[in-house]
């Protein structure tokens, strides 16, 4: 065998890179390391260089994204179409980009008065933000393998990443546990997936998929999804969530509940629509089943949570469960497109109001130094402004129209009906009965900001730094401009690129 | 053929490595049950790659040995860091935060 391979290896040609179609993750990794020498050399007390690094950084990564997206309207695809980069890559890779950034300018306080390492952390956080970028891009089982441990091992660290707290000690440990297990069990999904069809190439596995599958595809297909069920925190796969969420640092916590998941997600979809489509008959009622357990099971434990961070947690397991809807129809009727679609929307806009929630947290958290839902007591009181940008983000996460989220919930909506047989609509039922009671505990810390009185008499006003307000801006732009021009983000994806992104 | 041998093989360590990640509550001995597992995807890749004749399986062997060495470096980072703070590595310990 080794002799037939040297005996190949000299008629090798190298494969022909598209280097503006690489320009964003380039660019990332250029960055990635002037941060990391930057760090190793400037003066500590000019850390705070850093975190203006990082931004440009994620914000230089950005141009060649706009560049591409408009000149483009051929795909670009590279290694024999292992690694592609269309309307759906590019529109994921700048929401990945854009949450970091807004993530960066969330931690900087946080860390300069905290006492943390500063370079190292926005080294894991663009190293992390990188696995995300590839993610997007990625038709293969090795680059999507690849691009999970780059985007997950920086993310278990920050997640620690209070060295000396117990909590955030125990919020990394179960974070990395649960997560190394999962990609255990889905690597071995990816191995039975490639032992069974011979490639490790999406699209060749999707070819041939057939539909009578062996057993051992049906086990395939069930541990990807197992597999990334844990990385979008699925119920049952959820017990990390709520308290990895609550040990973390808030700036960590954020960009745990959007980025990462969204990037479990992305890769999910890919799997999914690429891959794995001819086995319907597996993936939707088990989809239908963890779809239908995420959205209940999260909202009934978000029900009785006292503190904050652990009840937007619970809450963002629940609208990941809006997010499996789609996908666990896409088969049937003439939903896939659609499904894609709200899929891609949803987050984006849940993207923007999850973080802005987040950011009003850490804002009135300087000052309450409190996680419980009665620190917000009075609020409107004292700190009119970050309360009313609250009350905007808590109703876009309800899914109140015209606020963000509406449109996206509409969208996933209108997929269920397209598919339109009885296990859709039952689905669709239990997502409407979801989003009543998922307005219960939102209304809750609204109560408590509107008509309570504050817990301590204390309304000193809240000093929220520049970089919040800046990051509370582009959240509460988002949530807002998404919501009034719905036109924007549907014309988006009514593209006909990322409609046809994977060839379908 | 001889290649469902290593299959078996594979399954049966994947079983294990399961089994010790939910039963022990020693930090050190549940990474090794990951590990087991992660090695028991390394053997059916390699059998597949010798199934289907051809080096995919080989290349992503590679890589997931290269990646489960980075993900133990960062757990045994966190076994040391907990044992730091609690002089214990019992995972059931682990429990400030419940509900």
């Amino acid at each position: 065998m080794i002799a037939s391979l040297i005996a190949q290896a000299s008629e090798w040609q190298a494969p022909e890179l598209d280097w503006h179609a690489l320009a964003p993750e380039l660019v990332l990794v250029v960055g990635i390391n002037i941060v990391l020498l930057v760090d190793l050399w400037i003066d500590q007390s000019k850390k705070w260089l850093m975190a203006s690094l990082a931004g440009f950084v994620m914000l230089g990564a950005f141009i060649p994204i706009v560049t591409l997206a408009v000149i483009g309207d051929e795909t670009r695809s590279m290694f024999g179409g292992r690694y592609v980069i269309d309307e759906y890559a590019l529109i994921l890779k700048a929401l990945f980009l854009l949450v970091g950034y807004v993530i960066v300018l969330l931690s900087q306080t946080e860390l300069e008065e905290g006492g943390y390492y500063q370079g190292e952390y926005y080294v894991l956080l663009l190293v992390s933000v990188l696995g995300m970028v590839m993610m997007a891009s990625s038709r293969d089982l090795v680059s999507v393998f690849v691009a999970l441990e780059l985007l997950s091992i920086p993310a278990y660290m920050l997640a620690a990443w209070r060295k000396r707290d117990t909590k955030s000690n125990e919020a990394g440990v179960k974070y990395y546990l649960l997560g190394v297990f999962a990609s255990g069990v889905l690597l071995y999904g990816m191995s039975y997936l490639y032992g069974t069809t011979g490639s490790t190439k999406l699209s060749d596995i999707g070819d041939a998929l057939t539909d009578d599958l062996l057993p051992m595809q049906v086990i395939a297909v069930a541990f990807v999804i197992v597999g990334f069920g844990f990385k979008v925190s699925a119920v049952p796969f959820h017990t990390w969530a709520p308290d990895t969420y609550e040990g973390a640092p808030t700036p960590v916590t954020a960009f745990l509940s959007v980025a990462s998941k969204a990037a479990g997600f992305v890769g999910l979809v890919t799997m999914l629509f690429v891959a794995m489509h001819p086995a319907d008959g597996v993936y939707e009622p088990f989809l239908w089943i963890l779809a239908a357990l995420t959205m209940t099971v999260g909202n009934v434990l978000a029900l009785r949570q006292t503190n904050i961070v652990r009840l937007l947690a619970y809450s963002s397991v629940s609208q990941g469960g809006f997010i499996l809807m789609p996908l666990a129809v896409m088969a049937s009727g003439d939903a896939a497109e659609s499904a894609l679609k709200s899929v891609v929307i949803y987050l984006l806009i849940y993207a923007f109001s999850n973080l802005g929630a987040f950011a009003v947290i850490i804002a009135v958290s300087r000052k309450t130094r409190s996680g419980e839902i009665t620190s917000f007591g009075g609020l409107m009181s004292y700190a009119p402004g970050l309360g009313l940008l609250m009350t905007i983000f808590l109703a876009s996460l309800t899914g109140i129209p015209p606020l963000g989220i509406w449109i996206a919930k509409l969208q996933a909506f209108k997929t269920v009906l397209d598919a339109g047989d009885g296990a859709a609509y039952a689905l669709a039922i239990i997502a409407a009965v979801n989003t009543v009671i998922s307005a219960a505990y939102y209304m809750k810390v609204l109560r408590e900001m509107w008509m309570k009185p504050v817990p301590d008499g204390d309304t000193t006003p809240i000093s929220a730094p520049q970089p919040v307000w800046v990051a509370l801006g582009i959240c509460a732009a988002g949530t807002i401009v998404l919501g009034l021009v719905p036109g924007l983000v549907l014309r988006f994806a009514d593209l006909q690129d990322l409609t046809s992104a994977f060839g379908r | 053929m001889y290649a469902a041998n290593f299959l078996l093989l594979s399954a049966v360590l994947f079983s294990i490595g399961v089994f010790g990640v939910i039963a022990r509550r020693n930090a050190v001995m549940v990474l090794m049950s990951i590990e087991l597992i992660l090695n028991s995807v390394n053997l059916n890749l390699i059998a597949f790659a010798l199934m289907n004749d051809n080096v995919d399986g080989h290349i992503f062997a590679l890589f997931v040995i290269a990646v489960a060495a980075a993900e133990v470096g960062v757990g045994l980072a966190m076994v040391l860091m907990i044992y730091r703070n609690r002089r214990s590595i019992a995972l059931d310990e682990l429990s400030e935060m419940k509900g």
